[in-house]
């Protein structure tokens, strides 16, 4: 069959007009292949018909059917007039049985319906602060209750994670560190090079790096790594529908997941602070070493002599702190992801996004009132 | 012969099969799935796919859509190479075949009319905004749904609700040959007749070519023209049912004379037993 005969096309016989308008001959491929076309002989066609002729229609979609419609009622041509080839009826009665109102409004896009997001999202972000609020007094007191009724605490889950979380990232940790330790010493002594004092550079990385650096960077760093790891891990699991299966069974989520998590990441957060501290020192000596003829030794010394050991505390009090923050964000989302793949995506990345904000704000108010207080 | 529109409609007389499959073998690692698997399927029938679990009814479904590349035979669908990697025996493939997945895998980030709109805007990029969300709308009400389902997400509907919305998709460009994965696995009994009973009357309406894979007696008794059954690695029948109520092979007649198969027989459990259509179709 050649192309010509597949084009949908409308010839008018005038000749034979016997009720109130030219009786209408379709041929050709009336599919959804064919649309365009369909809608420009259609566009074509006399408003009058006193009757339509589709027998001669070589083939007929529901797409087909449908602008047949269309056009009878922009038209308000009756469609019984319309007369199909047998084996087309079941397909006609189909599609008329179902498409006889018109199409619903779609969905707003305006700026009203803009208006409206914001203002859920604020209300969004308020009952997030809440819950995790909420959580954290759960997992404290269900951290109570564990003391009271060991057998609760899971050793190999919570060992299992600080491998995952502690170990597992010891190589990132340092290499980061150390990279940041280094760029610290070079930019300080570039400024103080200028005033004769070069040798402060071991000052600068020093004080940076343990009041400031060490933690911060391993706390930016696992909220990426790990607290993104747990929404995942848990979030998977409610969208399987697991985590009811543990309530049914009796077996506490909070216990069961959150928990082991979260002491993991406590231990481990501090033991890799001090990973990077070392690794930021060693960063500023290499520097020193290689290129501010400051030797290690010279280096050493200057340590020993200026450095005060409450800047390495205040610098690792803030670790569990961080790490807390970091572990009931993550799970707090995966928790709350609600049954799709979209789901588990938009909770990740809104753990995340959350951790590392909320560890740079308390972060930075733990900077004011330490030096406010003077240690 | 790569254009939709040369094949012929089931209600001529065709007796070429749809889908002719020969000597598929398909393995994972050291666990062969099938082994010489010859399958036909006629156009206007439906043919349902039983077989026991792990024997390869989805593999073999994914191996005629060309999700998976077997290790060897061929498959002929709608007259191509399943196995060619050519856009254009891809495109008519495409075209020209729907596919229902077990839970309706729709997109879980796109409402219902969005989904339905999808291969309409893949495959169709010229139709008008208007024409496409109408035959949106069309398709959604054929599957059984109202037009208010159009704007809701997947995870606001039940499982029967997904599965209609996901049949909803597959019929969007009007294929000849539909696929249904368990179309009826986890519904009640109710939802699963009137899923069977719009299974039927599309076929009829639409003239479609069903490939059904159940695990559903009542469903083959329902609707099913013929019945394949999978076991030992092949097909080893595809016959009507009372001719597989006679098969003698263990495995057929646990399941057709079983305590299961005896009450969709007799109990007419659910569905309607409409003179089931020819194989060639009577649209």
């Amino acid at each position: 069959m050649g192309a010509r005969d597949a084009a949908p096309t409308i010839t008018i016989d005038q000749g034979n007009a016997a009720g109130s308008g030219p009786r209408l001959q379709l041929k050709g491929r009336w599919t959804l292949r064919y649309a365009a076309q369909v809608s420009a002989a259609l566009a074509d066609a006399p408003d009058q018909a006193g009757s339509v002729d589709a027998t001669a229609v070589d083939r007929l979609d529901s797409a087909g059917v449908l602008q047949l419609l269309r056009f009878a009622h922009r038209r308000q041509i009756d469609f019984a007039i319309f007369d199909f080839r047998a084996d087309h009826h079941a397909l006609v009665a189909a599609i008329e049985d179902v498409a006889d109102d018109r199409p619903r409004k779609k969905p707003e896009y305006g700026f009203a319906a803009a208006l409206g997001r914001l203002g859920f999202a604020v209300v969004d972000n308020w009952v997030e602060i809440v819950a995790l609020i909420s959580f954290l007094g759960e997992n404290l007191s269900k951290l109570l209750r564990m003391i009271k009724q060991p057998r609760r605490f899971r050793l190999t889950a919570t060992v299992s994670h600080m491998e995952q979380v502690g170990l597992d990232a010891v190589p990132l940790v340092f290499l980061l560190s150390y990279l940041v330790g280094a760029v610290i010493a070079f930019l300080g002594a570039n400024i103080l090079q200028d005033f004769g004092a070069t040798i402060y550079v071991v000052e600068l990385v020093n004080v940076a790096f343990l009041r400031e650096f060490g933690v911060l960077l391993t706390a930016i760093l696992l909220a990426g790594r790990t607290a993104s790891a747990f929404t995942a891990q848990i979030g998977a699991m409610v969208s399987r529908e697991e985590v009811d299966a543990m309530r049914t069974l009796g077996l506490d989520p909070v216990d069961v997941l959150v928990i082991p998590r979260l002491l993991a990441l406590m231990v481990t957060l501090p033991l890799l602070s001090f990973i990077a501290d070392i690794a930021g020192l060693l960063g500023g000596m290499s520097v020193g070493a290689f290129s501010l003829d400051i030797p290690p030794q010279a280096y050493l010394s200057r340590m020993q002599e200026t450095m005060h050991l409450r800047h390495f505390l205040v610098g690792l009090a803030k670790a569990p702190v961080f790490a807390m923050v970091i572990a009931l964000i993550g799970c707090l989302e995966g928790l709350q992801v609600e049954g799709t793949a979209q789901s588990v995506g938009e909770r990740t990345t809104s753990s995340v996004v959350q951790a590392i904000s909320l560890v740079i704000v308390l972060d930075a108010i733990a900077a004011i009132w330490f030096m406010q207080v003077g240690w | 012969m790569t254009d939709i529109d040369t094949l012929d409609k089931p209600s001529t007389a065709n007796l070429e099969p749809i889908i002719r499959v020969r000597g598929l073998v398909n393995q994972f690692g050291d666990q062969v799935v099938h082994d010489g698997l010859d399958l036909d399927v006629m156009p206007g029938e439906i043919l349902g796919v039983v077989g026991g679990s792990g024997t390869g009814k989805s593999v073999l479904m994914r191996s005629i859509l060309g999700l998976r590349t077997p290790d060897a035979g061929e498959i002929e669908v709608l007259g191509v190479d399943a196995r060619s990697q050519a856009a254009a025996d891809r495109l008519h493939i495409e075209r020209n075949t729907g596919v229902l997945f077990q839970d309706g895998a729709l997109f879980s980030s796109l409402t219902v009319g969005e989904n339905v709109q999808v291969p309409l805007r893949e495959h169709y990029p010229t139709l008008s905004d208007s024409l496409r969300y109408e035959l949106a709308l069309l398709k959604v009400k054929l599957a059984g749904l109202e037009a208010a389902a159009l704007n809701k997400l997947p995870s606001q509907l039940s499982g029967g609700m997904r599965k209609r919305a996901g049949l909803a998709r597959a019929l969007a460009l009007d294929p000849p040959l539909l696929f249904l994965d368990e179309p009826t696995a986890g519904l009640d009994p109710i939802g699963a007749a009137a899923f069977d009973k719009l299974t039927r009357t599309l076929q009829q309406a639409l003239g479609l070519t069903v490939f059904l894979i159940t695990h559903d007696l009542d469903t083959l008794y329902a609707i099913c023209d013929r019945v394949a059954v999978i076991a030992d690695k092949k097909v080893i029948a595809v016959a009507t049912l009372p001719e597989l109520e006679r098969l003698d092979h263990p495995w057929v007649q646990e399941y057709f004379n079983g305590p299961r198969g005896r009450a969709a027989r007799n109990g007419d459990s659910r569905g309607d037993r409409s003179a089931p259509a020819h194989a060639t179709g009577d649209v």
